[in-house]
């Protein structure tokens, strides 16, 4: 069936008000009598306080509250099984940027004066900075809590007999990765404002993804109901995870509008956005392959090492993500994987665009290119003959309901020439390859319940008009398009004709949020389903005064008309009108919930989603053998979308993964002054990111694999095409210079270094050469799904 | 605090204020002036957010002293709307999808503008060139790019249509 709306590159309806400033995010909120906040942040890396001093503070003039820990002692945390931080911390700080205490005084400038009167005695402790000093240095604990000495999670999973499977390989080849620590660096500082009211109730206009969760720490942390708090997510600007918890900021900033009586701003400085982080968790892996001669994978061994700084934070969740989606790409019939997770006095890490697993992908994805090598196979076909089937089940019992990876892995390989490219260009130039998959939703949701993921409300005015309203948060990707969309078309009406309310908990049926990829197809699920219940209103009423079958009419261009004679019909709000006149107030609510996993065991809440994305991608480079500076020429990359429900916003977000992936892959590194913790480069100058200069052509194609639990099929699009890019570009170097730069980012002195070792007959490999020994636990093992049952044997 | 009373003529309105010497022109757009288009993406001149123009000029105002411009035209994103109507660079990012979460859009948007007054027709390294001042990091830069090459074309056929009309 031909749609009106799906599939069409329309405009998003907030974009013209972005273009001429009529937005208004978090910071630009100004109430009357508002006061803004600061927040003092710790000098030390790991620290015991002693004492904190605040008359003088209070003394100021101009300051109408000061806040320390004990005002705000019950811990918080995003996830269920790690609630350790504290709004402002009360006997110890554990990275540089811990918040101390906090200030409410009559503009910014006098707020900064009283934390310079704020005095805080520490007792300095020492600081666990890299993950081995973590793991040897059992006597210093961060935490008195996790699955050993700063040990904050340790898993281990085994699906069938890894070892049979080993037993089966012609060839088995091991390898060590390092995948450096990255940050969102959105464009936009996180900022709240507070209210509350003489009637006990409190808002927070927040610059958040996940107003939900927002809420439930508010109410937590501040002894109130929660009926009483209203959270509204303003427009983001720029998320990419880093705006996915709650922030000790969006807690002092109420408890301060609560103690003064007056409104409250903070507004975070960008160095501060530094050391808030959450980002990319720094990863070791190591990884073990066995494969027959072919090619054909006969098992798979993956650990992985994560620095997760000094909180919980989603880091448990990150943990299973390094293990959980190898296995969704190709065929794998014997898999096993143990991570942990350490903390250490840094910045918490937590969820950057692809969420664990882009580091997991980089070392899969070279590895495999490693192995082709070896067996003198083409990289293209090996992976391209094992591709998981779709429907089917994995190893470890993820659900495969659609894949278009194969139709992906074709397009960009014939349009860039890769195989007449590959190993045949000119000394300094090269191709890589990668593919990858990643997840439209997480299959459960943080805090485990039977009620839905997303739900949407619609309402139609006697004039025609539609609101929706949805607790989802447009963080630029576009989700607040998307709804206007799908309503759009199911009603027959025009996008410009809908009005979108979204992410305010007492106003928006409760989303979960903008992470994990699960915007579109949950909360354009539950849109189809209320428009579907609101159509068939219409629909009655219509035919009873058109005298036509209700099956036989269709909604579209603004009218409700016979299919088989369009002349006879009515406006949309005529049909409105007669609806409401027939069944009363117009409304509707839809809701939307995953599909439960197929199997149940401990970890298996990580990893199971309504339908997985695909990528593949060709990464061309120039590579200066006198510099070691890489230049990307070119990027042809495919997406399997499902369907494109906009193909201009999905390509924005390919573009968007795309860059984010060059950036992680060349030049982005959180680094850290060693004893002291200091973030070496917290500015935006320091810290590179790619500029339009740097950015090179890339070349789009979207594949349309339709998906079954997808709203018209859709799958998720905003953070899948990343995966594939780091790999790919660390091929395509090794491609042009010979020289293997396992570690990211692959910087110019990597480069060198590698070429260097070559020339005086070194392999010119540059990574990471050993892994800590740890003492693993007995894995979990699970048996796997029927078809998994036996091994290919090995190769007669 | 050492306060002055300036006047600064702000998208063609002359308006007088008391300002602190110290107070950055960020600031007084969004403070004083209640002028939020400006963003404010790290106050220390790296990120091209708060980029306004200055007799045409793109400048970044946090790192301008609105004591320094009195008697400049001072263009902010709120003054490139003329009569209600969108200016063809506002239509071709938001048709193009250059806008995501729209942050560093209207610093984008001003210094394309500042562009494309002194070069109408730019060439795409051109563009990118004069948009390396301001970071974004939705886009990957490429739709940014797209609209400016739209609204160069939009701009062009304008011009041959009045040239027609008037041969």
């Amino acid at each position: 069936m031909a749609f009106e709306i799906i599939g069409k590159p329309l405009p998003k309806i907030d974009a013209l008000p972005k273009c001429t400033g009529e937005t208004r995010y978090a910071d630009d909120l100004q109430l009357p009598r508002m006061l803004y906040a600061k927040i003092l942040r710790s000098p030390h890396a790991h620290a015991r306080i002693r004492r904190i001093e605040v008359s003088r503070a209070r003394a100021l003039p101009g300051v109408h509250a000061v806040l320390t820990g004990c005002d705000l002692p019950t811990r918080f945390g995003i996830l269920p099984v790690s609630q350790d931080e504290e709004a402002l911390c009360v006997e110890k700080v554990r990275f540089v940027g811990d918040p101390v205490a906090a200030v409410a005084a009559t503009d910014e400038w006098i707020a900064e004066e009283a934390l310079r009167l704020i005095e805080v005695e520490y007792e300095p402790l020492p600081a666990l900075l890299t993950l081995e000093e973590a793991l040897r240095e059992s006597s210093v604990r961060i935490h008195d809590y996790g699955d050993g000495p700063n040990i904050h999670k340790m898993v281990s999973l085994e699906f069938g007999d890894v070892e049979e499977g080993f037993a089966q390989a012609d060839y088995v080849r091991e390898d060590i990765f390092f995948y450096a620590g990255s940050t969102h660096l959105p464009l936009e500082q996180h900022a709240a404002v507070a209210h509350y009211g003489p009637d006990g109730k409190l808002t927070l206009w927040s610059s958040t993804q996940t107003p939900h969760y927002v809420h439930r720490a508010l109410a937590k942390v501040l002894g109130l109901p929660p009926s009483h708090i209203r959270v509204i997510a303003t427009p983001v600007g720029g998320g990419f995870g880093g705006k996915s918890e709650p922030f000790s900021h969006e807690i002092v900033v109420a408890k301060l509008a609560m103690l003064t009586g007056r409104p409250v701003k903070i507004t975070l400085t960008r160095e501060e956005v530094f050391y808030v982080h959450r980002g990319r968790h720094p990863v070791l892996m190591w990884i073990r392959t066995g494969v027959r001669r072919d090619g054909t994978i006969t098992a798979m061994h993956v650990r992985s090492f994560l620095d997760g700084g000094a909180y919980g934070s989603y880091g448990v969740a990150t943990t299973y993500y390094t293990g959980a989606l190898q296995t969704v790409t190709y065929k794998i019939p014997r898999y096993k994987f143990e991570g942990v997770r350490v903390f250490t006095n840094k910045p918490p890490c937590g969820p950057k665009r692809g969420h664990g697993t882009p580091q997991p992908r980089f070392a899969l994805e070279v590895h495999l290119d490693k192995i082709a090598e070896d067996l003198g196979l083409d990289p293209v076909e090996m992976r391209r003959r094992q591709i998981v089937e779709a429907p089917s089940l994995t190893v470890n019992w993820l659900r495969i309901s659609s894949c278009g990876l194969r139709a992906c892995i074709d397009r960009v390989v014939e349009a860039s020439g890769f195989r007449e490219k590959f190993r045949r260009l000119p000394f300094g130039q090269g191709v890589g390859f990668a593919c990858s998959a990643y997840l439209s939703g997480a299959g459960l949701p943080i805090y485990w319940n039977d009620m839905p993921h997303s739900g949407v409300h619609i309402k139609i005015d006697r004039g025609g008009g539609v609101t929706v309203f949805c607790g989802s948060t447009d963080i630029g990707q576009g989700s607040d398009s998307i709804l206007a969309y799908i309503v759009a078309e199911v009603l027959g009406i025009l996008p410009q004709d809908i009005r979108v309310v979204t992410a305010d908990t007492d106003l928006t049926p409760v989303d979960l949020g903008s992470y994990s990829s699960r915007v579109t197809v949950m909360t354009g699920n539950a849109a189809v389903e209320a428009a579907e219940k609101l159509r068939r209103l219409l629909f009655r009423a219509a035919a009873e005064r058109l005298d036509v079958p209700e099956e036989q009419l269709m909604a579209r261009a603004r009218r409700i008309f016979d299919r088989a004679d369009p002349q006879r019909g009515l406006d949309f709000a005529e049909a409105a009108q007669l609806a409401e006149a027939r069944f009363g107030t117009l409304g509707a609510v839809g809701s939307y919930k995953p599909p439960q996993s197929p199997r149940r065991y401990k970890g298996a809440g990580v990893g199971p989603s309504p339908s997985y994305s695909y990528s593949a991608c060709v990464v061309q480079v120039d590579v200066d053998p006198e510099t070691g500076f890489v230049r990307v020429e070119k990027v042809w990359i495919a997406h399997d979308v499902g369907r494109a429900i906009n193909p201009r916003l999905v390509e924005g977000q390919i573009h968007g993964s795309v860059y984010m992936g060059l950036g992680e892959a060349l030049m982005e590194e959180q680094t850290f002054r060693s004893r002291l913790g200091l973030h070496k480069a917290p500015s935006m100058l320091d810290y590179k990111s790619p500029t339009p200069l740097e950015m090179p052509e890339v070349e789009c194609f979207l594949i349309e694999a339709e998906d079954p639990n997808g709203p018209f099929g859709a799958k998720e699009a905003g953070q899948g095409p990343l995966l594939p890019i780091p790999p790919a570009v660390a091929n395509a170097v090794y491609d042009a210079v010979g020289v293997r730069i396992d570690e990211l980012p692959i910087t110019p002195e990597k480069v060198l270094r590698g070429l260097n070792d070559k020339a005086r007959g070194g392999s010119g490999r540059v990574g990471p050469k050993s892994i800590p020994s740890l003492a693993w636990p007995e894995p979990i093992r699970v048996e796997p799904p029927p078809e998994w049952r036996d091994v290919p044997t090995r190769s007669s | 605090m050492d306060v002055r009373l300036l006047t600064l003529n702000v998208n063609g309105e002359q308006h007088t204020l008391a300002v602190p010497v110290c107070k950055t022109l960020l600031e007084v757009l969004r403070e004083d002036l209640h002028l939020t288009g400006t963003k404010h993406g790290c106050e220390l001149g790296e990120c091209g957010a708060c980029t306004v123009l200055v007799d045409g000029e793109p400048i970044l105002s946090c790192l301008a002293l609105p004591i320094e411009l009195e008697g400049r035209e001072i263009l902010t994103i709120e003054g490139l709307m003329e009569g209600g109507r969108p200016h063809p660079l506002q239509i071709a990012f938001a048709e193009m999808g250059a806008v995501q979460c729209g942050y560093c859009t209207p610093g984008v948007v001003l210094s394309a503008k500042a562009l494309l007054d002194r070069n109408p027709m730019p060439t795409r390294q051109e563009i990118a060139e004069a948009l390396s001042g301001n970071l974004c990091r939705c886009t990957g830069y490429i739709q940014i790019l797209d609209a400016v090459e739209r609204a160069v074309a939009w701009v062009r056929e304008r011009r041959l249509i009045l040239e027609e009309g008037r041969s």
